[in-house]
């Protein structure tokens, strides 16, 4: 066949962006309305938003009032005089390039670990290594650092050292409850379902209030557990139900012949469930899993309510200041661009890892 | 270890006495009594929802009797976890849908019970799997995946799999019939030329009576939970005793 031949076969797509306008904004009278409706909002909206942000916003100012009287936009000098406290809390100031080295070694561990080729045995030892560093650093007490109990703890490297541990220990948990859930053991399948069922039922504020009201109460005289345990374990055991039903969900998604031919070839229990099902349910729910995980990563600002110092509180707590009262949105937008590049991140990251999957599996 | 024991050589491989199995109300089979010789090759027919899957799946307890005894090489099934793994470890099973897992390679799939319940290092299970793959005539596709593979082509795969672990009895439960009717040729030479060349014990469940001819020892014929007749292919086919016998074969024939 000779190339004329060919292209009289096969059109070349027709692209432009005459056509591409006319394919995706203009196609039928329905279409021209929601374009013209959009165009009209940004027109209205965006002007406004980049004046808020940029035009009329000010940079320096001593105090809210300055603020207010230099321009009409946000006062980002209140972020300037203000963001260590939101980003490290009560944490001593002079000490908080440690927070500031957990925050930065917690997010390289995270980028080591989402790296194909760092899937070693040594990752799982690497991350207990890094947990004690970070203890190391925020605790204190050794190596000529300072003492700093964990009641000063506060901002970012609280929010995050109680998301990963949440869902460091939630996950596995959330395996096994739904593997337990699934047991041919009646017992066993009791207690997950009921354990599951009892903590899904009921809101996590009040599994954090309870954990830390009702928890004290339940241990032994004389025994104490300190407040950002008893989050920390609220966290674990909220996360944990909720990572239970997704991973059960993926688990049901499997065929019968999948655990027979495990079972055919004589592998354990334990194996079977390694090997054969685990991978495969805990991919088919990537996308039901990071949603949960972005979640509980948010729902680490529910410790507000027990007066721990997260980020979302910090920021709470840098409004408070008389010469800068009335700075509330400045505040808020700034921990909330923090938590969306957690979270942004997270999403695009289990994007990648379905793309990559589904092409390795040719399915 | 249950299997420690030596059996006779003439010894049954498998000895199905009185077993009788029930889901629910529904009495599946009943009364089964089957002994199967050291090497010997048995095709299974019978009309759907007879109970032929049903009672090849309990000799390797994917279900289990209710009553009766089953036997495999000397073990008797029971409870017993001990007995159940020694008994899978020698008895290798091919599924009508392959059941290979989509998430291993086909070297993987093959390697996974000789690593995991036989400890054998990796590079010999791989060598093996190498020979095995080969046997089947698709060593080339070793690195693939399961998805990317015809229907023919995973199933001898399976087959492949199920030999890895050197069993002693191999149950085939309608191997051909999830397959398109060009692949099914390719199966059933594999599996003949496995009856050639090695003396596993073959208990195939299939509807396909031109391997029945050539392979099997002895044919056997269920209906409603029960062996309504067996005997050699040659005169199972030429001098079918029972009515039931008669009817599904002319049937299938008809086809
Ligand atoms: N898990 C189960 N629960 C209840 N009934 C079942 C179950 N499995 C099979 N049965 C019933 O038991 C009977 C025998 O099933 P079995 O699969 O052994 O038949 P089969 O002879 O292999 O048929 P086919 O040729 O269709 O594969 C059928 O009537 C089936 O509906
Ligand atoms: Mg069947």
């Amino acid at each position: 066949m000779t190339d004329s031949t060919i292209s009289a076969i096969m059109p070349k797509p027709i692209t432009g962006p005459l056509i591409w306008l006319r394919a995706n904004l203009f196609a039928n009278p329905f279409n021209i309305l929601m374009t013209v409706l959009v165009v009209w909002f940004l027109a209205m909206s965006l002007p406004a938003l980049l004046d808020w942000v940029l035009l009329d916003a000010v940079f320096q100012a001593n105090n809210v009032r300055e603020c207010r009287a230099a321009g009409s936009g946000a006062c980002w000098a209140f972020i300037g005089e203000k963001h260590r406290l939101i980003l490290f809390g009560l944490y001593p100031y002079d000490e908080q390039w440690r927070p500031m080295l957990v925050v930065l070694l917690l997010i390289a561990m995270v980028g080591v670990s989402c790296l194909r080729r760092f899937w070693t045995k040594w990752l799982a030892p690497m991350w207990v290594a890094t947990l004690m560093i970070v203890g190391v650093l925020m605790w204190g007490g050794v190596l000529g650092l300072t003492y700093v109990e964990n009641a000063r703890w506060g901002g970012l490297p609280l929010t995050m050292i109680l998301a990963f541990v949440a869902i460091a220990v939630a996950f596995p948990l959330g395996v096994l409850l739904a593997l337990g859930r699934r047991s041919n053991l009646p017992a066993i399948r009791a207690i997950c379902t009921i354990y599951i069922e009892l903590v899904r039922g009921v809101p996590a504020v009040s599994l954090l209030f309870m954990a830390s009201v009702m928890l004290p109460l339940l241990l032994p005289e004389g025994m104490s557990i300190d407040k950002l345990l008893r989050a920390q374990i609220a966290l674990i055991v909220y996360a944990s139900a909720y990572l239970a039903e997704v991973v059960r969900g993926g688990l049901q998604s499997l065929s019968k012949g999948q655990y027979e031919a495990a079972d055919a070839l004589g592998l354990t229990y334990w194996q079977k469930q390694r090997l054969i099902i685990l991978p495969q349910a805990l991919r088919i729910t990537i996308p039901p899993l990071v949603n949960t995980l972005i979640t509980v990563f948010k729902d680490t600002s529910l410790v507000v309510i027990i007066g721990l110092y997260d980020l979302m509180n910090a920021a709470k707590a840098s409004f408070v200041d008389p010469a800068w009262r009335g700075s509330s949105i400045e505040a808020y937008v700034f921990v909330s661009l923090i938590y969306f590049a957690f979270c942004f991140f997270m999403s695009k990251y289990s994007q990648s890892i379905e793309k990559r999957l589904a092409k390795s599996q040719n399915r | 270890m249950a299997t420690a024991v030596q059996q006779p050589s003439d010894a049954p491989m498998i000895l199905l006495e009185k077993v009788n199995k029930w889901y629910g109300d529904f009495h599946v089979l009943t009364d089964i009594d089957l002994s199967v010789k050291r090497g010997e090759r048995i095709v299974i027919c019978g009309p759907s929802g007879s109970g032929k899957s049903t009672m090849i799946r309990c000799i390797n307890r994917l279900e289990e009797h209710q009553a009766g005894r089953i036997v495999v090489d000397g073990v008797e099934l029971t409870n017993d976890v001990r007995k159940v793994d020694a008994v899978r470890r020698d008895v290798g099973m091919v599924f009508q849908h392959f059941n290979l897992f989509p998430h291993l390679t086909v070297l993987q799939n093959l390697t996974l019970a000789p690593i995991w319940v036989r400890k054998t290092p990796k590079a010999e299970a791989e060598a093996t799997a190498m020979k095995y793959l080969e046997r089947v005539r698709i060593p080339e596709q070793a690195n693939k995946f399961p998805g990317q593979l015809s229907g023919g082509q995973q199933q001898r795969v399976a087959i492949a799999r199920a030999l890895c672990i050197n069993p002693k009895v191999m149950l085939f439960d309608e191997p051909t019939s999830a397959l398109d009717p060009e692949m099914v040729a390719e199966v059933l030479d594999v599996m003949i030329k496995l009856a050639e060349e090695s003396n596993v014990t073959m208990l195939c469940v299939t509807h396909e009576m031109g391997f029945a001819r050539s392979v099997a020892d002895r044919v056997i014929f269920m209906d409603r939970g029960q062996i309504v007749e067996q005997n050699t292919p040659e005169e199972f086919f030429s001098h079918p005793q029972n009515e039931r016998t008669k009817l599904f074969l002319s049937q299938i024939l008809a086809h």
